[in-house]
């Protein structure tokens, strides 16, 4: 079978499971529209505050959010000695971290994708014009999240305290991705040039591609029993 | 193990201790140290006697560098070769590392006390010291929860990897995000080399060569220790076995 092949039969079992059972992308949908409105309880933001407060709102729930799907990824793949057997399978296991990966990436933009809107209605901050720059930003946050996010799903399934490690490794470790995400974020909002995006932009890309990279190096060491 | 045996009757006239060596070495150049920190070195004309704290903040904080550094290197080698031997390498540099670390922070935060007036601000250098001191404690936590086998080795090797490249780029986002958003007061922690008296660089270079020596002591002492507790593990396991094996001791076939 082709490499893109491979993965993409590794993606279609996740959506699979996820379509029949509905667990992961609805708790995590819930969770991050929980945790908009707490935010605004919070904060309750003025106009002017909430164009300031929206990018680390929006990042902080996509990061904790996503925390709440990598935890589940494996999970599955555990409990029904599915691992085992792709442990046993003669793939690559770059290509079962790609296919994670990705999964666990389309879960994150879908709820990209809802809590943005949300959240800009909840605060009362006009997206209209921006919304090309910041679905970009959007995605390529979300791809570093999730680079780093699948290699630890896979470290957290396997050691004694499980879930709670998971959100302990993630977040100091995505931090640049997070920084810089926020920071491209609002410097969007702001309604700056282009050529002030543009960095935080290029900057995301590199830690995108340097996570990948790393991930896809290491995740061989990790998937071993 | 036939060493131990000499060890435990001290050093014989053949073999050179050199861990006691090392220890001793650091123990005079650190009290060579302190003395060039505390009475050669000038008073600073605006921090006072407070930039003395200089003296311990720079060589706790270049030996944390060195020790994650070291953890980097051996993490990479455990994975590529499996061999025990650098696992207990970026294990003992971990633990040595965070402790160097947490050393520099406390010491910096007394420093900008005096200079700055307050204990903490988030100029890119303090954050990027503050999030590498997290990774590294989040790296012991790993290893705390430990895993089947050799797994948490594996965990905590990749992670050490992760955390290590993980440090230039938080230090390049948090000066990108400061950079556009600068502090009211400029704060700058003291840069060394250009604008420092000869006096000062010495007392500096001596108190790094010192907390070098110390790291290097600390860290042949922690590795023999967890050398130990793996032969007396393997031990342990052989006695309990009815069978002779002869495998080597704290290797990973010990789980089946």
């Amino acid at each position: 079978m082709s490499t893109l092949g491979v993965v993409r039969l590794l993606v279609w079992k996740d959506l699979i499971l996820e379509l029949r059972s509905r667990e992961i992308l609805t708790a995590m949908t819930v969770f991050a529209m929980l945790v908009a409105v707490m935010f605004n309880f919070a904060f309750s933001p003025s106009a002017q505050d909430a164009r300031r407060l929206l990018p680390g709102m929006l990042w902080i729930t996509l990061a904790f959010a996503s925390t709440l799907g990598l935890s589940r990824s494996f999970v599955l793949e555990r409990d029904q000695q599915c691992l085992e057997a792709l442990r046993l399978s003669v793939l690559d296991p770059g290509l079962i971290y790609a296919g994670k990966l990705l999964s666990n990436l389309l879960a994150l933009l879908v709820v990209g994708a809802l809590l943005l809107p949300a959240l800009a209605v909840i605060a009362g901050v006009p997206l209209g014009p921006q919304l090309g720059p910041l679905a970009a930003v959007l995605a390529l946050g979300s791809v570093g999240l999730v680079a780093v996010g699948t290699v630890f799903s896979v470290m957290s399934v396997s050691t004694r305290s499980r879930e709670v490690l998971l959100p302990i490794l993630l977040l100091p470790l995505a931090a640049p991705v997070l920084i810089s995400a926020v920071r491209a974020t609002l410097t969007i909002l702001a309604g700056r040039p282009w050529a002030d995006i543009l960095p935080g932009v290029r900057l995301l890309v590199a830690f995108d591609a340097i996570f990948l990279t790393v991930g896809y190096l290491v995740f061989e060491h990790l998937l071993e029993e | 193990m036939a060493t131990t045996v000499t060890e435990r009757a001290g050093p014989t006239s053949r073999t050179v201790d050199w861990r006691g060596l090392l220890v001793g070495a650091g123990g005079l150049i650190g009290v060579l140290g302190l003395y060039l920190a505390l009475l050669y070195a000038p008073e600073e004309a605006t921090m006072s006697h407070a930039q003395r704290i200089f003296y311990v903040h720079v060589p706790a904080a270049w030996t944390g560098f060195l020790a994650f550094a070291v953890v980097f290197a051996a993490s990479i080698g455990f994975l590529w070769t499996r061999r025990r031997a650098f696992d207990l390498a970026a294990h003992a540099s971990t633990e040595i590392g965070v402790v160097f670390t947490t050393l520099a922070i406390l010491s910096g935060a007394v420093w900008g006390r005096s200079a700055w007036g307050t204990w903490w601000t988030w100029d890119p250098r303090l954050t990027t010291t503050f999030m590498l001191w997290f990774i590294y404690v989040v790296v012991l936590m790993v290893r705390a929860a430990g895993g089947s086998g050799g797994q948490s080795a594996r965990f905590a090797a990749a992670l050490g990897i992760i955390g290590f490249l993980d440090i230039p780029l938080i230090h390049l986002s948090v000066v990108w995000w400061r950079s556009l958003h600068p502090l009211p007061v400029v704060v700058r922690p003291e840069g060394f080399g250009s604008g420092l008296p000869p006096e000062m660089l010495t007392a500096l270079l001596v108190n790094v060569a010192a907390f070098t020596a110390l790291y290097a002591a600390l860290f042949s002492i922690r590795r023999a220790q967890m050398a130990a507790q793996d032969a007396l593990a393997a031990l342990r396991e052989a006695a309990r076995r009815p069978a002779m094996r002869r495998d080597r001791p704290g290797m990973e076939e010990g789980k089946r």
